[in-house]
């Protein structure tokens, strides 16, 4: 149930109402060397004073309340707080891809963890925490920061941009071809609100993987947060292949924005997959800037218990020949919903455009609900556009079926949702991200 | 030696009595065949058999090895060694036939040893082959997703397939015939021939008397309005094919109603 709006009656007979925010003030905006970043926060902080929370008379936010977002509580992490915190799993820390990463950043709260292999770093790939990126590298940093994803566009990206304390600048040179993947970790226990901001700039030509992981234990604790930013450019004729897995625990409130831009004849290949958090709103856009560019994305999701996910997906055909094939899959148990927003734009010009979207959920307990709203926006006349979305149960008879030959009933349920699950595990080309997947089906499914 | 006793057994569908009273005994290494025209209950009787939730057994029991199988889950059912191919495969999609039949050889596996740790996969390769080969299936079809946008002929394999591996009993082949042409239909018998033996007890409900030509019953029942009417050998069924079922219908229709 959604909470009343906080409605104060004052003495004066006058009636208004409290906006509410953050308790986060000016201090607490990192201070920056560099020049560029400086402003940048500087301007980010004045949006996010400026930005109200965002509220369900919003058309993005229609299907998901922030009336019981604790958002006075919020504090950020001291440096070095994660010293008294549930250490790193090792688990986490695994390659997911390769039996080897090429590099690991690992963000905990109030502290960062850098690797990179020197074979790597001698072709000039650049793995580095923000902080470092704004000493070393203001020129690179200045090509991409802001660039993408504007403080601008709403609450949480401006809260992003002014207070993010763990980032990362991710540089392929051009021409660099990279096999190893790399890997960063967002860890996040402990009642914090914790803040990234990615940057990924896949210079010409070059080609990269790239795998960001999120996760937290599930604590008691509901002041917690995650607000993220995501900004990825792969310059002309460049491709990168991004997994984003998200496990926060079941408590955190997760926030991001996220954008990439495609160059002349780029590729991305964008894997999400999410199966924690309380409440996630995710923003995540597919710019096709450059002639015959090319962006993929495949989503997977789970979820349980009272958790809400909604994903906000765009692809923008800006530019001729370019094709975007968008397919996001979910499980729904218990009391949870899902959100699906989906919108292909095709801007005036951009012909000969290929855009593909379709999201299928499938309800496994009778009081989940999934929304899914597929969108078109085509102002081109020679373009091929689809979209389908569908919201199935477990059906009766193929569950018998299986069931006449001697498996039981809950084997059968997990039989029939990997089945379900089968053609986003086709689209993902890496067994660990498959087998992740796998045994989150697997657990969801026991619960 | 097992054997399905089924004894007076009365099922409905939505309040409508489908089977009146239904007795049949089929002992491991028989095969018997049921016949009668179309809509007469030997879908429901196999379906019961099963334990399907949409037929309500009204009346009667059915035995084997020791135990009343209508108070059995499906599962379980299937586990002690009922097979019922299905008249009308149902799709599942995603899930690829060789997923599917490892799956369900673990699952006795297990329910016999809860410490099994599941056939080895070399192991369960090379006897999908050799069951495939049986029935003149490619071997591209184990990766094939179960009955998903499979021809006809192709799901009635894929039944026999299930057979074939599974080894059971007690096998039910629901019109595993119709939607064969010629080809297939041989192909299908002959599998079916290689597998029956004194293990496997049989009951092939078909409609048409052309499956038995290849497949040769030691008995034939005849089902007309719930109930079993007329059983005899093969010569029941020769009879059938010249004449049709019109005798039938006017031999038990003449019975006036209530
Ligand atoms: N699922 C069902 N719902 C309602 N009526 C059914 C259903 N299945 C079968 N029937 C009815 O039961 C009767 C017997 O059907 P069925 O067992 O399929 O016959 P057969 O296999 O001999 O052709 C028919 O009158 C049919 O219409
Ligand atoms: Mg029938």
């Amino acid at each position: 149930m959604p909470g009343k709006p906080k409605v104060v009656v004052s003495k004066t007979r006058r009636t208004r109402v409290i906006e509410r925010d953050f308790a986060f003030t000016n201090s607490d905006v990192p201070i920056a060397k560099n020049k560029s970043l400086a402003s940048y926060r500087a301007q980010a902080w004045e949006a996010f004073k400026r930005l109200p929370i965002p509220k369900t008379t919003e058309e993005p936010w229609r299907r998901t309340d922030l009336r019981k977002l604790p958002v006075e509580s919020f504090v950020l992490p001291a440096e070095g707080a994660y010293k008294d915190l549930a250490p790193v799993p090792k688990d986490l820390l695994k390659p997911l891809i390769a039996d080897q990463h090429g590099g690991q950043i690992v963000f905990m709260p109030g502290g960062v963890k850098v690797e990179l292999e020197d074979s790597i770093s001698k072709q000039g790939v650049i793995f580095t925490d923000l902080e470092t990126a704004q000493e070393k590298h203001p020129d690179l940093l200045s090509r991409i920061l802001g660039e993408v994803v504007k403080p601008e566009e709403g609450k949480f990206a401006a809260l992003a941009g002014a207070l993010a304390h763990n980032g990362l600048l991710l540089y392929v040179p051009k021409g660099v071809q990279i096999e190893q993947p790399l890997h960063s970790v967002y860890w996040g226990p402990g009642a914090f609100a914790h803040i990234s901001h990615i940057l990924v700039l896949v210079d010409e030509g070059a080609s990269i993987t790239y795998v960001h992981e999120s996760a937290s234990p599930t604590e008691p604790d509901s002041s917690t947060m995650h607000v993220g930013i995501v900004e990825i450019k792969v310059e002309a004729g460049a491709n990168l292949k991004f997994v984003e897995l998200q496990s926060w625990g079941k408590h955190v409130w997760n926030f991001s924005h996220e954008r990439a831009r495609l160059g002349r004849d780029a590729n991305l290949d964008w894997i999400f997959g999410a199966i924690g958090s309380r409440l996630t709103k995710n923003f995540s856009e597919l710019d096709l800037a450059g002639q015959g560019s090319n962006g993929r994305m495949s989503g997977f999701y789970f979820t349980d218990g009272n958790q809400h996910l909604d994903h906000d997906t765009q692809q923008n055909h800006f530019a001729p020949n370019t094709t975007s094939d968008l397919l996001f899959k979910g499980a729904l148990k218990g009391k949870s919903r899902s959100v699906w927003q989906g919108m292909i734009y095709v801007a005036p010009g951009a012909q000969k455009t290929d855009g593909y979207q379709a999201n299928r959920n499938l309800i496994l307990d009778e009081q989940a609900r999934a929304d899914s709203i597929p969108g078109l926006e085509i102002l081109a006349d020679d373009v091929r556009c689809t979209h389908g979305a569908t919201i199935g149960n477990l059906e009766e008879e193929p569950l018998f079926y299986l069931k006449s030959r001697g498996i039981p009933q809950e084997e059968a349920e997990r039989l029939v949702v990997e089945g379900f699950f089968d053609p986003i595990m086709q689209r993902i080309p890496f067994e660990g991200v498959r087998a992740r997947f796998q045994s989150a089906i697997l657990e969801k499914m026991l619960k | 030696m097992s054997e399905l006793v089924i004894k007076n057994l009365q099922v409905s569908i939505d309040d409508n009595e489908i089977l009146k009273g239904v007795n049949l005994t089929v002992k491991q290494g028989e095969i018997h065949a049921l016949m009668g025209p179309n809509g007469t209950g030997k879908s429901t009787l196999a379906y019961t058999l099963m334990g399907h939730p949409h037929y309500k057994v009204t009346a009667g029991e059915v035995w084997f090895k020791e135990e009343n199988i209508l108070e059995m889950k499906p599962d379980e059912r299937a586990r002690k060694g009922i097979f019922l191919a299905f008249q009308y495969p149902v799709a599942i999609p995603g899930v690829t036939v060789a997923n599917f039949l490892r799956t369900a050889m673990n699952a006795r596996r297990k329910a016999q040893n809860p410490e099994d740790k599941g056939i080895p996969l070399p192991e369960f390769r090379k006897l999908l082959k050799e069951k495939m080969d049986i029935l003149q299936m490619d071997h591209v079809f184990a990766g094939r997703y179960l009955n998903d946008g499979f021809s006809g002929g192709e799901k009635k394999r894929a039944e026999i397939l299930q057979m074939a591996t599974l080894e059971p009993e007690i096998a039910i082949l629901d019109e595993t015939d119709s939607g064969l042409d010629i080809d297939a239909l041989r192909i299908v018998a002959e599998g079916v021939n290689t597998l029956t033996g004194p293990d496997m007890g049989v009951l092939i409900i078909t409609h048409y008397q052309r499956l038995l030509n290849y497949i040769k019953p030691d008995f034939v029942h005849v089902m007309y309005n719930g109930l079993i009417v007329e059983s005899g050998g093969p010569e029941l069924a020769l009879k059938l094919e010249d004449q049709g079922y019109d005798w039938i219908r006017e031999k038990y229709d003449s019975v006036p109603v209530g």
